[in-house]
């Protein structure tokens, strides 16, 4: 099943976040000729929850997907020689390769070469470090929250040097999103730390294909002016790259979606503050002159990205407990809707800091169906219904628990008319960052032997 | 002078990084690019977000798309951790960057 031209290689995007579908996936591995199948599974706040999970259980802290994903996708794989990277291994890769290792023996499948990257962990070094904390404008010491992870961005080069060792399944924790797939097309290139604007070239089609179907039309469709079509079945992406870096994205016919210059333009400056400067730990890549050529239905040439040198120091990612989040909605319809939920919103303000000694500042009020997400920038004319919420963060669950009980007790002793109450809380663990030079960041490799 | 709404102009997608809210405008035909270029200056947009910004905004030009970045500091107080609002993202802060009206040059004629 691997494509039998030598001169490019295929990678193609199984996962976008860590609640990604997995029947895209399993599409792109039956029928896809993949040379890599890539799931991109973590976010900042998904590791250092993944951390807290592990500092109740040593042997937890890696994807709770992980399992249910290459069940889905390993037979397929195996049999066609399609290698997987993930950074599924969040704050246990190697947990996450144990795990692995277990599932294609439940599968009675040939057992993969698994390379777990590791070196990510940077935790005692920040505290010895004590870096200023970008969010703060302080010193890690400085934080009164207790800080339980720290991640240090690792970049391509260690997942290269697992898939040169034979890997054909590669875990690791916390990597640039982009060099996923900056690895495979070093490891069969031969690209080198140096070759900046293939590393860039690599770097922009990993930024394509890393959120998966955002690529294809997922967080583009608009019924009014972007209609995407079969969007309950939507098509991940993938990539036919060749050594000079020359790109041409492509997705599966039959499956739903759309693939063209305007799904790639929003996507490619998505999430990107300065296009002329895309940091990641490989390369500094310069966007500003990228193009997307429609080259045939839902296949699109993309070219046109430079890099300058790799920066001197790695972001990491700071994960601290943040006590809890407790809220309560509560529902209003009809004439002067918008008069009874701000005056719930006022009741409930009022007994949360009277009654159960939360800070007011803490309180959040929020009105659901009158513009409450543009955050008051927007006047809006009364709305038929409106929702309100209220949330604050607070120390102990039992505070939690509060905000949502005075919301429900809205019922009997508040506006008239109220429906639908509903409470949650929940533990919040808070991310911030920081830099720390590379030097002190050493990423490691090794491979689980099969048993 | 008539004015006409971003949204008939363009497609937004927005993004984060902290307390900034990062908004990517991306117009949808040679015309609107060269009218958005000359009209949609960072002045404007910031006058359009008011007192929520609390920095400069940039714009950066991406003309092989084409498009334009825009850089917003401090519209997501606190940033996703900082606050308990529902989308603390601010990814629906895009939208509100459609309902924008620019003014719209009188047609010769």
């Amino acid at each position: 099943m691997v494509r039998m031209t030598p001169h490019t290689v295929r990678l193609g995007a199984g996962a976008g976040f860590a609640g990604d579908r997995i029947d895209p996936a399993v599409d792109l591995a039956r029928r896809g000729s993949l040379n890599y199948l890539i799931f991109e599974c973590l976010g900042e706040r998904t590791v250092a929850a993944g951390h807290a999970r592990r500092l109740r259980d040593p042997d937890d802290g890696y994807d709770p997907l992980l399992g249910a994903r290459l069940r889905a996708v390993l037979p397929a794989c195996r049999s066609s020689g399609t290698a997987v990277v993930t950074n599924s291994g969040a704050a246990n890769p190697a947990a996450a390769g144990a795990r692995a290792a277990e599932v294609v023996r439940e599968l009675g499948l040939p057992p993969p070469r698994i390379g777990i990257v590791t070196g990510d962990d940077v935790l005692d070094t920040v505290r010895r470090l004590d870096p200023v904390v970008w969010e703060t404008g302080e010193r890690l010491s400085g934080c009164a929250d207790e800080l339980i992870s720290a991640n240090a961005y690792l970049g391509a080069e260690p997942v290269a040097e697992a898939l040169d060792g034979g890997a054909d399944l590669v875990i690791t924790g916390r990597l640039a999103d982009p060099a996923l797939y900056v690895g495979p097309l070093m490891h069969e290139f031969g690209w080198g730390a140096g070759e900046h604007d293939l590393l860039a070239r690599g770097t922009m089609v990993g930024h394509l294909l890393e959120c998966a179907g955002q690529l294809t039309g997922g967080y583009f469709a608009d019924p009014g002016t972007k209609p995407v079509p079969g969007m309950a079945r939507l098509g991940f992406p993938y990539a036919d790259v060749d050594r000079n870096g020359m790109a041409v994205l492509g997705k599966l016919a039959g499956s739903g979606g759309r693939l063209d210059p305007r799904t790639c333009g929003e996507q490619l400056l998505y999430e990107v503050d300065d296009p002329a400067a895309y940091v990641t730990p490989d390369v500094v890549a310069d966007f500003t002159g990228v193009t997307f050529g429609q080259s045939a239905r839902d296949e699109v040439r993309a070219r046109g990205a430079t890099g300058r040198p790799r920066p001197e120091e790695l972001k990491v990612t700071l994960g601290f407990r943040g006590g809890w989040l407790g809220e309560g909605q509560i529902s209003y319809a009809g004439p002067r809707c918008l008069d009874r939920a701000r005056l719930a919103a006022d009741i409930v303000r009022e007994r949360l800091v009277s009654v159960h000694g939360l800070a007011a500042g803490a309180i959040e009020t929020e009105f659901i169906g009158a513009a409450a997400a543009f955050r008051g920038l927007l006047a809006v004319p009364e709305p038929a219904e409106v929702r309100l919420r209220v949330s604050a963060r607070v120390p102990t669950a039992e505070l939690a628990g509060a905000v949502g009980w005075e919301v429900e007790s809205l019922y009997t002793n508040g506006p008239a008319g109220g429906g639908g109450a509903r409470q949650d809380r929940r533990e919040v663990v808070v991310v911030r960052s920081c830099l720390i030079s590379r030097a002190q960041v050493a990423a490691a490799v090794r491979f689980l032997e099969p048993r | 002078m008539s004015r006409i709404s971003l949204d008939e102009l363009a497609d937004v997608r927005a993004g984060d990084k902290g307390d900034t809210l990062m908004l990517a405008v991306l117009p949808r035909d040679a015309a609107a690019f060269r009218l958005l270029d000359r009209e949609l200056t960072a002045a404007v947009v910031r006058e359009h977000f008011g007192p929520v910004v609390t920095g400069q905004v940039r714009r950066h030009v991406v003309p092989g798309l084409p498009a334009f970045v825009f850089r917003l500091p401090g519209v997501l107080a606190g940033g996703v951790t900082g606050s308990t609002i529902l989308d603390g993202h601010g990814k629906t802060l895009g939208f509100y960057l459609l309902t924008l009206r620019l003014p719209l040059p009188d047609q010769p004629g």
